[in-house]
């Protein structure tokens, strides 16, 4: 039986019905359309699929769409802001932080967290907190690169970015 | 040339806005209008006879629309999937492959019927229902084990498991032995990897009746090729198939070949009456995407006591898998690369394909030339060590000198400076006090150890001469169009295809330095079969550059001719006296005269021509080049090696690598950061485990398959020589493959240099914890 799930996403309020069964991610990218949001292994290892739930960096293969009914999700695209590039998506774009890009949406989600914990991080925090994600073009330099620089525009520029980063204070929650 | 502007500038890519906001074009971001979803039904079992197949239930399901089998297929597809003869043309036997198992299925993951459903749920769903009757039979599943003529056969009925079996000698390899002081024995295992770009395969298909087109969208290196295979296999024109391949989530060579899938999706299209997506989970690419490597070398190397090489004779026995990949047998190039970046009197390989119970293998990153590199290599250091010899000392006293250089094999190296790259490297590492350092260490019970790699590749496939042979007919050259609207937009299409290299970028730096315009105003196409030139020959081999950019090159000249000849006659000058400059033709000695690329590009659309001259400018090249070009470089890898757990520390990785004139270092430094990361993946962490007796795939996930993280890999120091290529007017050779074929031996020859004191004379892949703890409590044993 289908289960009402309501949520926002990228700032948009929006109300499905979904099989119990439905993945996270299959929702976001197939009932919300959100494509950003990608697929890589299916056993959260790679963390293509990650997003941010309640401000939680959250991989969205490995939870049912049902659990997120009442969360604030941002995606990817709900990164940019006015035309703007989060300060992470133009680091990633000026350190030559991605190849073929397919990881790259779950990279950059999975920094949006880190650094709002971490705002200016040693490399090897870097390394923790981004080794739930998977990168098989760039061998890591330049998204460790990458990092660092959006950490050092951020933090010069006083503060957290706006873009979904921010979003949430509430209670995290988590897969499974 | 055009005055430089643009060519050797660090630009950012283009491609890259798109990408870092969630608005790439991957396959699986599309569905046509009524799409339905595709699930495999696979074969459990290495080796089996089906019985039958049940699927009544499964296609009784409500929302199941067809449950289809081989017998359903043969009705649409026609003939095998193809076999080319890459490196060896001489093949024994080669399995006939149809793209769903009809009697027999002789790998595990092998599909033998399909499901299509409205949705997702349903296919996976009734996927289940299906019922297969298996008779389960012996599995090969070890390739050496293969070879006994008493054992099982991967196929039933079939004479032995010998696919190819030939010997190429060049040189006097009798006299090399005849004269050897000393001869030294290797054997050298490469695991399989699973080359596992973050992007699984997708599939989607739409057939529309009415016009007769198929248009099928998935993720290839190689559209045009995968056109041509299925386009045959659907009895169908290659005008009424269109093969869309947009933003691809790497490859590394998994998506050269056509797959099952390619053909049993459209077919599914044709036969459903509706568009039909196949999306690949991560286990169903573990087990059914091609794999690499998989093979085991053995070889004896004759040297004069003062390290000279003389000969070396080596047999590769390659795991081929199931079938005969599309273009497994490119990998026994590993025979002709195993001279590497030295001097021999002769040189005999002897290749040889195995058939198994497992997924085919086929190019991964390198193929062939990381496994010909990784022998040559260690065989230098096995011969340094048993010589009391530093191994630096030996490289340098055999490196070629003189080029263009003639390899045993013919082969003919176009530029090097294989002592400059070795230079640089050591000097980097400041390699004398690295063994001071070593030295003191190992007093202390400190193992340090330092890995040379000094590499040759072949790359830039290729020459028509020797490449149509390769792919039974068509030869590796490559084309391009330009196409100059009356505005001056440029628009240029290439038979290449981009998936993470940038092309994008670099082509369109190309243009822009040749034609005289802005960037901005170039745009670049690719992945669509129904634009451009009639065929694309796609990426894989480190070619796109020095083949496809040079073919991008010459349509720009193409055009900047017709265009200089426009503006002599609208300036009223000598063609002689017209010159481009920065985008402008202007008459030699008066610059005032002159005319912008837009004005011309607009009045080759008017009707103020020169006699002769027809409307239009644009224009289509095919390159083909002389050679192929080779890269080398030298690749240095200090480690230390903890003696209680075999744990390995990568404490520094100085990369310095001569790719020829470099377009854009930004990309050149990326592409090799990333090949080196899967060469060390390859030396440390990654193998694709089948079970010895039941031949069950055991690494069918990425928990089970090691892919480094971004906390096991270093940050390698790259630098770059540059020794223009003289095979291409750019001077450009080739980097993507690079990193890979160098590293994996570096960190090799680091940890069997680190370990050497406490007796252990070789390591093979990957050297995990476990395998060196093994390793040395075998020699610690009294």
């Amino acid at each position: 039986m289908a289960e009402r799930v309501r949520l926002t996403i990228n700032g948009v309020a929006r109300e499905d019905l979904v099989e119990p069964r439905t993945l996270l991610v299959h929702y976001i990218r197939e009932v919300a359309g959100l494509t950003g949001t990608h697929v890589g292994c299916d056993t959260s290892q790679c963390g293509a699929c990650t997003v941010l739930v309640d401000g939680d960096a959250v991989k969205s293969c490995t939870a049912f769409a049902v659990q997120a009914d009442g969360a604030t999700i941002t995606t990817i695209e709900g990164l940019a802001r006015d035309g703007e590039l989060h300060p992470l998506q133009q680091a990633f774009w000026d350190e030559h932080g991605l190849q073929c890009g397919y990881c790259t949406p779950g990279f950059i989600m999975a920094s949006v967290k880190l650094l709002a914990d971490t705002p200016e991080p040693s490399d090897d925090e870097i390394r923790i907190g981004l080794e739930g994600n998977l990168c098989r073009c760039t061998g890591y330099v330049n998204i460790l690169k990458a990092v660092r620089t959006a950490s050092r525009r951020m933090t010069e520029a006083g503060g957290a970015p706006t873009g979904g980063a921010a979003a949430g204070s509430a209670a995290a929650r988590t897969a499974g | 040339m055009a005055v430089t502007q643009l060519i050797g500038a660090r630009i950012q890519r283009r491609e890259d806005p798109r990408l870092v906001t969630g608005h790439g074009r991957f396959t699986d971001d599309r569905s046509p209008r009524g799409c339905c979803v595709l699930q495999v039904v696979r074969s459990p079992h290495p080796h089996a006879r089906i019985r039958s197949i049940d699927t009544a239930r499964a296609a009784a399901h409500p929302d199941v629309l067809r449950v289809l089998t081989a017998a359903d297929f043969r009705s649409v597809l026609h003939g095998a999937m193809p076999v080319t003869p890459s490196f060896v043309a001489e093949k024994r036997q080669v399995p006939e492959r149809f793209p769903i198992a009809t009697e027999e299925v002789v790998y595990q993951g092998e599909p033998v019927a399909v499901v299509v459903a409205r949705d997702r749920a349903a296919a996976v769903d009734a996927a289940e229902w299906v019922v297969v009757d298996y008779e389960p039979l012996p599995a090969v599943v070890d390739p050496i084990a293969a070879l006994d003529p008493a054992g099982p056969r991967a196929h039933a009925g079939a004479p032995d498991n010998v696919c190819w079996d030939v010997t190429y000698t060049g040189g006097d390899v009798a006299g090399a032995f005849a004269d050897a002081e000393l001869v030294v024995h290797g054997r050298i295992v490469q695991q399989r990897l699973a080359p596992t770009p973050i992007e699984g395969r997708v599939v989607v298909a739409e057939h529309d009746p009415y016009d007769e087109r198929m248009t099928i969208w998935l993720g290839s290196q190689n559209p045009h090729f995968i056109r041509l295979f299925v386009s045959q296999a659907l009895q169908m024109a290659e005008t009424q198939v269109r093969v869309v391949s947009r933003d691809v989530g790497g490859g590394f060579g998994s998506k050269i070949s056509p797959y099952p899938e390619d053909y049993l999706v459209p077919a599914a299209a044709k036969l459903v009456g509706r568009p039909v997506k196949w999306v690949e989970t991560r286990t169903e690419a573990m087990a059914g995407t091609t794999h690499g490597r998989g093979q085991v070398f053995e070889a004896d190397v004759a040297v004069r006591r003062d390290g000279t090489l003389l000969g070396m004779r080596l047999t590769q026995t390659l795991d081929v898998g199931a079938y005969c990949g599309t273009f497994g047998a490119f990998q026994a190039v590993a025979v002709y690369m195993a001279p590497g970046a030295y001097r021999w009197r002769g040189v005999e390989g002897r290749t040889i394909g195995v058939l198994t119970n497992r997924v085919p293998t086929d190019p991964y990153r390198g193929a062939g030339r990381p496994e010909g590199t990784h022998l040559v290599e260690r065989m230098v250091d096995l011969v340094a060590r048993e010589l009391g010899m530093d191994q630096a000392e030996v490289r340098r006293r055999n490196f070629v000198t003189a080029f263009p250089f003639t390899n045993p094999f013919g082969f003919v190296y176009d530029s090097g400076n294989y002592h400059g790259s070795l230079d640089l490297a050591l000097a980097a590492v400041d390699y004398p006090s690295l063994r001071r350092r070593q030295a003191e260490g190992r007093a202390a019970g400190r193992y340090l150890g330092i890995g040379l790699s000094t590499y040759v590749e072949i790359c830039g496939f290729g020459p028509s001469a020797p490449t149509a042979g390769a792919t039974g007919g068509i030869a590796l050259v490559e084309g391009a169009q330009v196409r100059v609207f009356p505005t001056g937009s440029v628009a240029v299409y290439v038979g290449t295809h981009a998936h993470g290299q940038g092309h994008d970028t670099t082509f369109a730096q190309i243009v822009a330095d040749t034609l005289g315009v802005p960037m901005e105003q170039v745009e670049l196409h690719h992945g669509d079969t129904d634009e451009g030139t009639g065929f694309g020959y796609g990426t894989y081999g480190s070619r796109s550059l020095s083949v496809g950019g040079m073919a991008v090159r010459g349509a720009s000249l193409l055009v900047r001719e017709k265009a200089r000849r426009l503006a002599a006659h609208l300036l009223e000058a000598a063609e002689a006296d017209v010159l481009v400059e920065r985008g402008r033709f202007a008459v030699r000695g008066s610059p005032a005269s002159s005319r912008s690329f837009q004005e011309v590009a607009l009045a080759a659309y008017g009707a103020n021509l020169p006699s002769g001259m027809e409307q239009g400018l644009e224009a289509v090249h095919y390159f083909d080049p002389a050679n192929f070009v080779w890269p080398f470089g030298a690749h240095v890898c200090v480690v230390e090696v903890d003696p209680d757990t075999g744990q390995v520390t990568i404490e520094r990785y100085v990369a310095v690598d001569d790719c020829g004139t470099v377009i854009n270092p930004m990309i050149v430094e990326g592409q090799v950061q990333g090949g080196i990361a899967q060469g060390i993946a390859q030396a440390l962490f990654e193998e694709v485990v089948y079970d010895p007796d039941s031949g069950q795939l055991r690494t069918g996930t990425l928990l089970d398959y090691l892919v480094p993280t971004m906390s096991e890999l270093p940050v390698p120091e790259c630098s770059r020589q540059v020794t223009p290529s003289p095979t291409n007017e750019l001077g450009v050779k080739g980097v993507g493959e690079a990193g890979t074929i160098a590293a994996s031996v570096a960190v090799i020859n680091a940890i069997c240099d680190a370990l050497q004191p406490l007796g252990i004379r070789h390591v093979d892949m990957p050297a995990s914890p476990d395998r060196l703890w093994q390793q040395l409590q075998e020699v610690r044993r009294p």
